[in-house]
């Protein structure tokens, strides 16, 4: 039993050495003073002062941070409402149609978004295609948490409200949304997460014009993984980071939520 | 004209009437209970009258105008759940002061009636505690409170008692009494316990399978259950299959299956079969040698008994093999010491007890 014990918990060490071990080599390289990625020379900001005046960089920054602002704004009006749909409608289809996107491969949404704008739509691919690709994902996410809050909450205090004297948008505004507001805003930095790291899809619908971060970072890495990678990365992953912590504060669901 | 009259109100739930054709009228100030077995239909019945659930046929009436065009926040009634379904993110004083938040009335007034209210349930001291820091009671109270602030002509309570202990419960039933008579509020009150119906209401209808089996004020409902159902779920009683044999001395003869012959009051002719029932209240223990002038009486053996405190309940197998109970204060002064095997009688008065229809 014990000894069972110990093994596992050398398992989950090695797992999570394997995870962040790579992480951590980035965030050390970043300050390190040399252009390689093999010795420690010394600590610098050189290469964050670098960023700062790479305008590619900064053009796909500001890309980057309108398409998860856009992305998650509409997508948690629209998976707030999908949310509250899911749970007022006992329809099978609803979780499933809003939800499928979050577990289908990115590839395959990437793929199919693409040959949505190009043939049917006959959109040319930049930010607006982007952005539309980003709220498709997010959506669903919202979706789950506001629809996790929902769950646990007796139904009669919705009618209760009625009862009182509160108009169906009024049980909206003074008893429903204060109490899903928690899951809502998790919902909307989750959203934002998702958006601003996504690769794959954005990958697949930005076209040749518009770049992103994570865009941005793949096309300098085809060259060599310079410290100005590991720089931008840093601070990707720390707004990442941030927004996980903050959503987690707002509403539990979000740590089991994701993935 | 009654406040609310019910018309052959009636709702199914596929293909089954949880609601099956009831007709009723409640007066202004009145405390009126449903009361009935569960799944008899009683919420159902509340839901309808508070709009979140629609009839498939009959009429709902509230001083003579159909409410089936009204949608549940513009109907003047108020519910108390018996989830009590506070709101969790608003104070005590919040939650009380919902219904006149929506209604619009003046902020400073509303804060006065809010404060009154609370005083009158005893929470003054919690206008900003949050509901989870509540106990029971206490929720139920500002439920309470809540639904009677806006003055609704009519206060609609669904087992508002329910999750209490019993004796939170006994003081809440003389609370709710005291405050249906203070606010002159309608009540329409539903439980499936009957000690508590018959403690609180002025008039009773008690349900079964969706119909009302019987209407009237709690002495009528007690002392003259209509059928064996209302005999049997209203307080205890004993009951045994009976025929009226023959008329003699303006009461009747009947032949009652394990018992033999008795005497009891009914308008029935001779020829009708039934029920015979009788409270345990009205069955005298005596010693089994004793002469008595009761015409109905019979020799047993003490089988049971049992102490609750202010009474004890007798188990009397009489010689025939039918068991009956009989019920006895403590406080009564003749009350026949008698262990378990005792050599006993039961008797009755002539005029004690019914005869029901089935
Ligand atoms: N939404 C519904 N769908 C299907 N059947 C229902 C629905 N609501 C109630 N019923 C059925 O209608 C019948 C009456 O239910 P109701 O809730 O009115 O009973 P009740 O008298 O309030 O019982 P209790 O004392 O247990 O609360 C029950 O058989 C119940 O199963
Ligand atoms: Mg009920």
């Amino acid at each position: 039993m014990r000894e069972a014990r110990t093994g596992l918990w050398a398992a989950a060490l090695l797992v999570y050495l394997f995870l962040y071990l790579p992480l951590a080599v980035v965030v050390v390289y970043s300050f390190n003073d040399s252009r390689l990625n093999a010795e420690w020379v010394g600590f610098t900001w050189r290469w964050y002062r670098v960023l700062l005046a790479d305008e590619g960089m900064l053009h796909a920054a500001v890309n980057s941070i309108l398409i998860a602002l856009g992305a998650s704004l509409v997508a948690t009006v629209l998976g707030t409402m999908a949310g509250l749909a899911i749970h007022r409608y006992h329809l099978r289809v609803l979780p499933i149609l809003v939800i499928t996107p979050v577990a289908m491969p990115e590839i395959l949404l990437g793929v199919s978004l693409l040959l949505f704008f190009i043939q049917v739509l006959h959109l040319t691919l930049g930010l607006v295609s982007v952005l539309i690709a980003h709220i498709t994902f997010c959506v669903g996410f919202v979706a789950i948490v506001v629809r996790a809050r929902l769950a646990g909450m007796d139904e009669s205090i919705f009618e209760a409200a009625r009862d009182l004297g509160a108009t169906p948008w009024q049980v909206f505004r003074r008893v429903t949304l204060p109490l899903i507001l928690p899951a809502v805003i998790a919902g909307a930095l989750m959203s934002f997460t998702l958006s601003i790291d996504d690769f794959v899809i954005t990958f697949f619908t930005a076209g040749v014009g518009v770049s992103t971060l994570p865009l941005q970072i793949y096309s300098m890495i085809k060259i060599a993984v310079t410290p100005e990678v590991n720089a931008v990365s840093t601070l990707l992953m720390l707004l990442t980071l941030a927004m996980i912590l903050l959503a987690a504060r707002f509403d539990r669901t979000v740590l089991r939520g994701r993935g | 004209m009654a406040l609310l009259e019910l018309r052959h109100l009636t709702r199914r739930f596929g293909g089954i009437a949880a609601v099956d054709d009831v007709s009723l009228g409640i007066e202004a100030g009145e405390f009126f209970t449903l009361l009935g077995p569960s799944g008899c239909g009683k919420t159902t019945i509340l839901r309808m009258v508070a709009g979140f659930d629609l009839p498939d046929g009959g009429a709902i009436l509230l001083d003579g105008h159909s409410l089936a065009d009204i949608p549940p926040e513009k109907r003047p009634l108020h519910t108390v759940f018996q989830s009590y379904a506070l709101f969790p993110h608003l104070s005590v004083a919040d939650n009380v002061g919902f219904p006149l938040r929506m209604a619009r009335v003046p902020a400073a007034e509303a804060r006065r009636r809010v404060a009154d209210m609370l005083d009158t349930v005893h929470l003054a001291d919690k206008a900003d505690a949050y509901p989870h820091e509540l106990s029971g009671g206490q929720k139920q109270r500002v439920a309470l409170a809540r639904g009677l602030v806006g003055k609704p002509r009519l206060l609609l309570l669904d087992e508002p008692l329910g999750a209490l202990d019993h004796k939170l419960r006994s003081a809440m039933q003389s609370e709710l009494i005291a405050l249906q008579r203070n606010v002159g509020i309608t009540f329409i009150f539903v439980t499936h316990s009957q000690p508590e119906a018959l403690a609180l209401s002025h008039r009773i209808a008690v349900m079964n399978a969706g119909r009302i089996e019987q209407l009237g004020t709690p002495a009528e409902i007690y002392g003259h259950p209509r059928n064996r159902f209302v005999a049997d779920f209203i307080g205890d009683i004993n009951l045994f299959d009976a025929e009226i044999v023959e008329r003699a001395q303006g009461t009747l003869q009947f032949a009652v299956a394990g018992l033999g012959h008795i005497v009891a009051p009914t308008v029935d002719s001779p020829g009708r079969r039934g029920v015979f029932a009788i409270r345990p209240e009205q069955v005298h223990i005596i010693a089994a040698d004793a002469p008595t002038e009761l015409p109905n009486r019979f020799p047993g053996t003490l089988r049971e008994f049992l102490y609750v405190g202010d009474v004890t309940t007798y188990q009397v197998e009489l010689d025939s093999g039918v068991r009956i109970q009989a019920l006895l204060p403590n406080a009564a002064p003749a009350r026949p010491q008698l262990a378990a095997g005792a050599r006993v009688a039961v008797a009755w008065a002539g005029d004690a007890g019914l005869f029901l229809h089935d």
